[in-house]
């Protein structure tokens, strides 16, 4: 891993899967996310924590395009994101959870995982599409790392809350992203599943890199390489976890409570 | 263990063969045997309205796009139909009465001395049946373009289309000397010299109407069964995991109202040639809701439904408007919301939920599999 970056360092970008800089997003003169630079190594870990309406969500937003930037840019890999379109951002390698399980209620968990298989993603495309043995192979090996393999046929709303989660891990895993992107994994998960995610997280971070969202401090100092603090929009501290919950400052905003 | 689905994805499942043949049986077979040639006619003027139908279960039902302007695209089918018949009707010798002989009489009448350019085209048959599916699907393509690329949807796009469909039934009746105004376009009488007005043509339109009814229900069961058909139920459960996951949702979009607007114009098309003429009482919001109830009836996720629904329900209004014509549109609203408030999935769900399971016996339940509670201890 590379040396942490002090933030303000000028660094080049090319070194850095994703380079977030100057990212600033303005809801009617309301700056939610002020002036936000950050960058994010391969197969890195980096966390974002941060109180609530700390502008967590939003940096996603900005970098899937959901939401666009009012100024800064986002490089992934040297190319320019805020111009893009989300179909374009995902294709280009970027994968992301939303916050609350996101998945297809009215499909099964075969269809789910295999509507994100990266194939056939036109409208001829997906006419053509033939479900052949690569599709259902990587469906079945995908499956099974988010123990679903014995619900492939179950209809995706009769899931859990935590398989619900697992299951759009595994739609993002079939996308094979080289940046994912995870809002809030282990939110509303029992122990028992929480400690499962993490060891899901720790296998699939090979060959990539996360982004992730966390309030459990727990979760996040089992994962994390490096965390980001962001507070009313801004970075607040950025470093190791150890280093962060040192931090006199963010200890006043976050930890202290 | 035993997955049946998982491996193979069949083009259609027993039951909708044997649904398929049912209902080939019935219109192909059973009524032309049962009914006299008027009532046929009238059964297949119905079946045009379920061509519509038939593209809402994809729109509406599969995708989740209300369009209550469907009347848009099955009245251009028509009305570019009745263009060539007309054209074809209006030869010099038979208007010869006419100031200004070799056009249609309306135009005429409207002191219109020249055969519009866009009527052109419509001298020729293979280019009339081009435009026929073509017209009506450009412009859904560009309505579908300019509202889902700008992410309209929903009550909004509803209350778009329902617009189109009163702007257009205006423009027509406005442009009495280029569509023949609110007669519409009557007087038809050859298909490339074969006289449509007599019984033995009559039936033979039938047929061909019922072919290509059945034919159009293979179409949207090849979408259905496809990728593209679980993209369109996945956009519908949740549009943005659809986007995040690379799709272009508008396209999506688009491509099921274009398909949508493509059946309703065979219908439209095969309307004009059964009935005799085209006129704009077919294109406005009345007759396109009507066909939204006809698909909400049978059944909104049921192809073999949405026919059904219409035959019921066009059956029902000829019966009750011959004995209570003042009463028959409540009747239809009084059945519309009936059936959104208790049978949302019509009468295919009621055939699903208390016909099906009585007659294959056996007691299989493969959509509630075992799932484990939630919280399950970890191993």
């Amino acid at each position: 891993m590379s040396a942490a970056l002090l933030p303000g360092a000028s660094p080049n970008d090319k070194d850095f899967l994703l380079a977030v800089e100057g990212l600033t997003v303005s809801f009617d003169g309301f700056k939610a996310v002020n002036d936000v630079s950050f960058y994010v190594d391969p197969d890195e870990i980096r966390v974002i924590i941060g109180p609530n309406g700390a502008g967590k969500t939003t940096v996603l937003d900005l970098i899937c395009g959901r939401t666009k930037a009012t100024s800064g840019s986002i490089k992934y890999r040297g190319q320019e994101l805020t111009r893009l379109s989300e179909s374009a951002i995902v294709q280009a390698g970027v994968g992301r959870k939303f916050q609350t399980p996101s998945i297809y209620d009215d499909l099964t968990v075969f269809e789910n995982l295999e509507i994100s298989f990266p194939r056939g993603r036109t409208v001829l495309g997906a006419l053509t599409f033939k479900r052949d043995a690569e599709v259902r192979d990587r469906i079945h090996a995908i499956a099974e790392m988010i123990f679903l393999k014995d619900h492939l046929d179950a209809r995706a709303e009769f899931l859990s809350h935590g398989q619900k989660q697992w299951l759009e891990i595994g739609m993002l895993l079939i996308q094979d992203p080289e940046l994912l992107m995870l809002d809030e994994p282990v939110a509303g998960m029992s122990v028992a599943e929480r400690k499962k995610t993490a060891e899901l997280l720790h296998q699939i971070i090979k060959g990539r890199s996360v982004l992730v969202i966390e309030h459990d401090m727990k979760f996040v100092e089992d994962i994390a390489h490096r965390v980001t603090v962001l507070h009313q929009g801004r970075v607040l501290s950025e470093g190791s976890m150890e280093r962060v919950k040192n931090d006199p400052k963010v200890v006043e905003v976050y930890l202290g409570h | 263990m035993k997955l049946p689905t998982l491996n193979d994805n069949p083009f259609m499942k027993p039951m909708e063969w044997v649904s398929l043949l049912l209902l080939a049986g019935l219109i192909l077979v059973l009524l032309p045997l049962a009914l006299d040639s008027f009532r046929l006619n009238l059964v297949g003027k119905y079946l045009t309205y379920a061509f519509v139908a038939l593209g809402l279960v994809i729109c509406w039902g599969y995708c989740g796009i209300l369009s209550l302007g469907q009347g848009v695209f099955f009245g251009l089918g028509g009305y570019c139909m009745a263009m060539y018949l007309k054209l074809e009707a209006s030869s010099v010798e038979n208007t010869r009465i006419q100031s200004t002989p070799g056009i249609p009489d309306f135009m005429d009448w409207n002191q219109v001395t020249a055969l519009p350019w866009f009527w052109k085209p419509f001298h020729s048959l293979p280019l009339t049946l081009i435009a026929v599916v073509a017209v009506p699907t450009l412009f859904a393509f560009v309505i579908g373009a300019a509202m889902f690329k700008r992410r309209v949807g929903g009550t909004y796009f509803a209350i778009i289309t329902q617009a189109i469909a009163a702007i257009l039934t205006i423009l027509i009746v406005g442009q009495q000397g280029y569509t023949g105004g609110i007669n519409g376009i009557t007087d038809l009488r050859t298909l490339n010299g074969w006289d449509i007005r007599t019984d033995a043509a009559k039936t033979i339109l039938y047929f061909v109407n019922g072919g290509l009814l059945i034919a159009c229900i293979l179409v949207a069961q090849a979408v259905k069964r496809s990728k593209l058909g679980r993209i369109l139920v996945a956009m519908r459960d949740k549009e943005d995991r659809v986007r995040f996951s690379g799709y272009a949702v508008a396209s999506f979009k688009i491509f099921a109202f274009c398909l949508a607007a493509a059946f309703a114009a065979v219908g439209g098309a095969m309307f004009t040639l059964q009935v005799g003429f085209m006129s704009p009482s077919f294109v406005g919001i009345v007759p396109s809701i009507e066909m939204v109830i006809y698909t909400a009836v049978g059944g909104r996720l049921s192809l073999f439904g949405a026919v059904y629904g219409t035959l019921l329900v066009n059956w029902a209004k000829t019966s009750f408007s011959e004995s209570f014509p003042e009463l028959w549109l409540f009747g239809l609203g009084a059945l519309f919301i009936a059936v959104v408030l208790a049978f949302p999935n019509g009468l295919a769900g009621i055939w699903r939920q208390h016909v099906e399971p009585r007659l294959s016996r056996k007691p299989k339940s493969p959509a509630l599999p075992a799932v484990l509670p939630h919280g399950a201890p970890a191993e």
